[in-house]
């Protein structure tokens, strides 16, 4: 059954990363983005990773793609980069010749090695079932470990995230004294009556 | 009481600071005292140091006084050290005397010049950078000092610069000097090579180690560096233009010390010598006598007192490195002691003539003037003795000593060097007693006019007999134009008398003219020895004439007497350092034993050194008595010596000058051309090879994040594989 | 194939990080290159998940958790700097940023 799930889930996440790389509308590019971290969700929940997988949807798509969204309705929608022609000489075959050889390594290693080789940490299993019988919550575990190993990282990554935040503020604010007027959307005000009537008349005949 | 040493050369260096500061408020005569104070201090604490060695045994007369270490870098070791052994202190010993009893002439010298105080202070520096190169006991150290008189010279040379002579002949001595200290640096470099220090003591320890070639390759670049200071062919040429200085200036420095610089260096290292091949030595011992005899026929035939002088300092300097170059270091040594008393005594003796001569240095000009100079004379006849070797005044001995080591060495060379030594003899005595005859004996010829003037004279009548005939004849002219223009008979008579005397007077003029020009070409040519005569056009002789015929000839201020006497005496007695007569009476070559590596020995039998030394005394009395003949009676004809080739000085100094401007100037190009173009081309081209790298290179930097992301990637890839095959094999 | 293994996994997660580094050499648009970079973190975090799954070790985890949390701060920042530059320009596209050109 597992498995079952895993091929789905895979196929849904292969498909939105392809549909990320090749999408003219950078607003297809972000949905399509949204169903490759779905996936990627639902390939957590298979390994019973529950809280990962929250936090997978929450944070990234549902703040880090909205962020996206935002900055793009922010930029302009209607702006298409032309995908048929590459400026930089040679960077398209190079490219296709990077990802191919990359994944054909990575393929090779994987492949040739039998199983995992990597040692388990002695310290920190995965506890399916906790001292009084019942299984243990993936979010405990997790929080047992990063708040007794790894909480210095925890703190450093905390700061790092105001640091993010105050520095993110400070470079996106508009100068003062560069406010710019909203751009009009022709005929709002009923200043073009004239062209719409000359429109009218040519449609009329 | 070795540690006086110390004293020597500090005394003038302090003289030259305080001079250097305070010296033009002292003032004249201050300066100048102080200057002699200090080198006078130099001379006592000289002979401290002196007694000091004496009173050690004699096998330990080699001290080294180390002041601090002034060079350490790894294997390179150089102290500010001073070497007192018998050879160093007979140098300063008589250094610093003729020092001082030349700064006390120069007090009297340069009375009266704008400059005084100046002119000590670099007197003063001179015998600090002269005690350096004496007293030191490394190859630098007397680096030091030959590069410190070399400037000193300079300095002095061209003293009163403002005239464009003087100062190319300081700028002249200097180059020429520079060619010579080439070589000195080079054999520096050579010795550290080869010993590993350029310390006497060592180079005399372990000299005896050195294979030949190495020795006769430091022995000739010394060489080369006491060329150029001791003035030797072709180094010489510096040394007679060097006359444009002070006399005391060339007595001190171009007589008695820098000059001899070159000796003492190549006697410092007689142990090196030694080792040199046969055939190098020997090639010095003919530079120097080859020198002694070409510098001598030039002086037969110089005008100007100083420049005889000069020429024959050449001369005997020749002889000095001649007795080197055969191993007789004693006697090369004994020759620069009696030398640098007989020809300082000369110089000054010659600076008090020009003085009392009221600057003329032309010797044609001068006759007569021991009845004037009296003190003057004397010393310079005592002075004259000495070089032409009569005994049993210094110079004999001393030149003798030279003649039989010459002799000595054997063969048919040892015979030759000796013969020309003696042709050299025979010519020196020659051009000394011209010049004694010339200057001292004789008509007094100041006021006589010489042959330029007498001519002037001439020409001046011939004009003026030819403008009065002009004169004459535009009367004429006149005349004629008014017995055209009258017109009463009364006037026409009257004008016709007018025209008659006229033409009277015309053909009085134009006859006038005509002995005027009948006797200038006929004219007696005088005697030599009679004075020009002017006959009747002495009325028109020019102005420096009379000027020189109001002059009266006056002897000289004590200050500048007294050295000359006490240089008379000691030009007499010098000859007893160093007597050839017994083993015992060889003072000289006792105390200069233990600076010699090896012991010279005179092989020749007694019977011959009395009979070499007869031939010698022969050959000085036969020089005199040719220079009687031709100078005081009159007999024989000057000019058939005084040739211009001789006073041209063999066209030496054109040869040079041409060849410098000519293919030395295109040579001197054509290695501009080389530094500028292929080493400067060389380094720039380093440079822009690496700005043109680094413009190519420059062009991965495109500015475009996709390219280095592609090129992040690729690179990735590379390791990817890499870490494949590792994990795979 | 079979069971489910680790090594599922890491394949899918090599598959979607190639297609994430070549999305990210080919497009232009800044925005779609940082999402090209958001699905080369969430290949790497597929691995680390798998790994945690295979070794059974609660680190794998941990390590996605700070992945995740670092991502944030860095698409905060990353936005926040391509909107400074790109309100001044209309079509900008990666390519004409390149003024620190050497």
């Amino acid at each position: 059954m597992t498995e079952i799930i895993f091929g789905i889930s895979a196929f849904i996440v292969l498909v939105g990363s392809i549909g990320v790389v090749l999408s003219r509308n950078p607003v297809h590019a972000a949905l399509f983005l949204i169903q490759a971290l779905f996936g990627v969700a639902v390939l957590f929940l298979v390994v019973e990773a529950h809280f990962l997988a929250a936090i997978q949807v929450i944070v990234y798509a549902g703040a880090i793609v909205i962020l996206f969204l935002f900055v793009i309705m922010l930029l302009g929608v209607d702006r298409y980069e032309d995908l048929r022609v590459d400026p930089i000489m040679g960077q398209r075959p190079l490219a296709v010749v990077a990802g191919a050889a990359i994944f054909g390594l990575l393929l090779a290693v994987i492949l040739s090695v039998d199983g995992l080789t990597g040692e388990a940490s002695v310290t920190s299993p995965i506890d399916r079932v906790g001292p009084d019988g019942n299984s243990v919550a993936d979010a405990r575990q997790l929080a047992d470990t990063i708040f007794t190993d790894h909480v210095f990282a925890f703190e450093a990554t905390g700061l790092l995230l105001t640091v993010a935040v105050v520095g993110a503020v400070v470079m996106a604010r508009k100068i003062s004294g560069d406010l710019q007027p909203l751009p009009e959307i022709p005929g709002q005000n009923g200043e073009d009556a004239e062209l719409d009537e000359a429109d009218d008349a040519e449609v009329g005949e | 009481m070795t540690d006086l040493v110390y004293f020597v050369p500090l005394l003038p260096l302090l003289g030259f600071a305080t001079l250097l500061v305070v010296g033009s408020r002292l003032g004249e005569p201050a300066a100048g005292w102080l200057a002699t104070l200090a080198i006078g201090g130099s001379f006592l604490a000289a002979v401290g140091t002196w007694i000091g060695l004496v009173n050690r045994d004699e096998d330990d007369r080699v001290v080294e006084k180390i002041v601090f270490e002034w060079v350490p870098a790894g294997r390179f070791s150089v102290d500010v050290g001073f070497l007192v052994d018998p050879l160093s202190v007979a140098m300063i010993l008589f250094v610093t005397g003729l020092g001082t009893l030349i700064h006390l002439y120069s007090i009297g010298y340069m009375h009266g010049d704008e400059n005084y105080a100046k002119y000590f202070v670099y007197l003063n520096l001179f015998a600090f950078s002269m005690l350096m190169l004496v007293l030191g006991n490394n190859l630098l150290i007397t680096f030091l000092g030959w590069e410190g008189v070399g400037l000193c010279s300079y300095f002095l040379i061209s003293f009163w610069f403002t005239d464009e002579k003087n100062a190319s002949a300081g700028k002249k001595a200097f180059v020429t000097n520079r060619v010579g200290d080439w070589g000195f640096m080079v054999a520096m470099f050579l010795t550290f090579a080869t010993i590993g220090s350029i310390s006497y003591v060592d180079i005399a320890g372990t000299a005896g180690q050195l294979s030949t070639k190495v020795a006769t390759g430091i022995a000739l670049l010394l060489f080369i560096g006491a060329m150029g200071k001791s003035a030797q062919f072709p180094l010489y040429l510096w040394l007679p233009d060097a006359m444009a200085g002070p006399t005391p200036v060339s007595a001190l420095i171009h007589a008695a010390t820098m000059v001899t610089a070159g000796v003492y260096l190549l006697t410092r290292v007689n142990a090196v010598l030694y080792e040199a091949s046969g055939w190098a030595t020997n090639l010095i011992a003919w530079v120097g006598v080859g020198t002694a005899l070409f510098a001598a026929t030039i002086a037969v035939a110089q005008n100007d007192i100083k420049k005889v002088l000069a020429y024959s300092t050449v001369s005997q300097l020749g002889y000095m490195i001649l007795a080197v170059g055969v191993g007789a270091y004693v006697a090369a040594i004994f020759h620069m002691i009696t030398h640098a008393f007989f020809k300082a005594l000369l110089f000054l003796g010659s600076g008090s003539v020009i003085h009392g001569m009221d600057n003329d240095q032309d010797m044609r000009r001068y006759g007569g003037l021991k009845a004037f100079m009296p003190i003057t004379a004397a010393t310079f006849i005592v002075a004259w003795l000495a070089i032409a070797g009569v005994p049993p005044f210094a110079g004999f001995w001393s030149k003798d000593e030279i003649l039989l080591s010459a002799w000595d060495t054997g063969g048919l060379n040892g015979r030759l060097l000796w013969l020309v030594g003696l042709i050299t003899a025979l010519l020196t005595a020659f051009y000394m007693s011209r010049q004694v005859f010339m200057t001292f004996f004789g008509r007094y010829r100041y006021a006589d006019p010489d042959e330029d003037e007498v001519t002037a004279a001439w020409s001046g009548l011939v004009g003026a007999s030819t403008e009065s005939l002009e004169l004459a004849t535009t009367t004429v002219a006149a005349a004629t134009a008014e017995v055209e223009a009258a017109d009463s008979p009364e006037e026409k008579a009257a004008a016709s008398v007018n025209l008659d005397n006229a033409i009277a007077a015309e053909s009085e003029a134009r006859s006038r003219v005509e002995t005027a020009r009948e006797a200038q070409r006929t004219r007696p040519i005088p005697e030599s020895g009679e004075p020009n005569d002017a006959g009747v056009a002495v009325d028109f002789l020019p102005e420096t004439v009379l000027a020189r015929a109001e002059h009266h000839p006056h002897e000289s201020p004590w200050q500048m007497t007294m050295p000359l006497v006490v240089l008379a005496g000691f030009s007499v007695v010098a000859g007893l350092l160093n007597l050839p007569f017994t083993k015992g009476l060889h003072f000289l070559e006792q105390w200069l034993e233990p600076a010699l590596a090896h012991e010279h020995v005179i092989t020749t039998g007694a019977a011959t050194k009395w009979l070499l030394a007869l031939i010698a005394i022969a050959a000085g009395a036969v020089g005199i008595a040719v220079a009687f003949r031709t100078y005081i009676q009159r007999r024989l004809d000057a000019d058939k010596f005084e040739r211009p080739v001789l006073a041209q000085a063999w066209y030496y100094d054109r040869t040079v000058s041409d060849f410098m401007g000519g293919p030395g100037r295109r040579l001197f190009d054509a290695i501009t051309w080389f530094d500028a173009n292929v080493i400067d081309g060389a380094v720039n081209a380093a440079g822009s090879a690496a700005s043109r790298g680094g413009n190519f290179v420059r062009r991965a930097q495109s500015g475009f994040v996709r390219s280095y992301a592609l090129g992040m990637s690729l690179g990735s890839v590379a390791l990817l594989v890499w870490f494949v095959l590792r994990i795979s094999s | 194939m079979g069971e489910l293994s680790a090594t599922w996994y890491l394949l899918l997660s090599a598959a979607v990080f190639s297609i994430g580094a070549v999305g990210l050499l080919v497009r232009r648009n800044p925005l779609i290159m940082f999402m090209c970079v958001e699905l080369m973190l969430n290949a790497v975090n597929l691995a680390f998940v798998g790994m945690a799954f295979g070794l059974n070790d609660i680190g794998g985890q941990v390590a996605v958790f700070f992945v995740m949390v670092v991502a944030a701060a860095e698409v905060v920042v990353g936005l926040a700097i391509v909107v400074a530059i790109m309100r001044r320009r209309e079509g900008t596209t990666a390519d004409d940023l390149s003024v620190l050109r050497g």
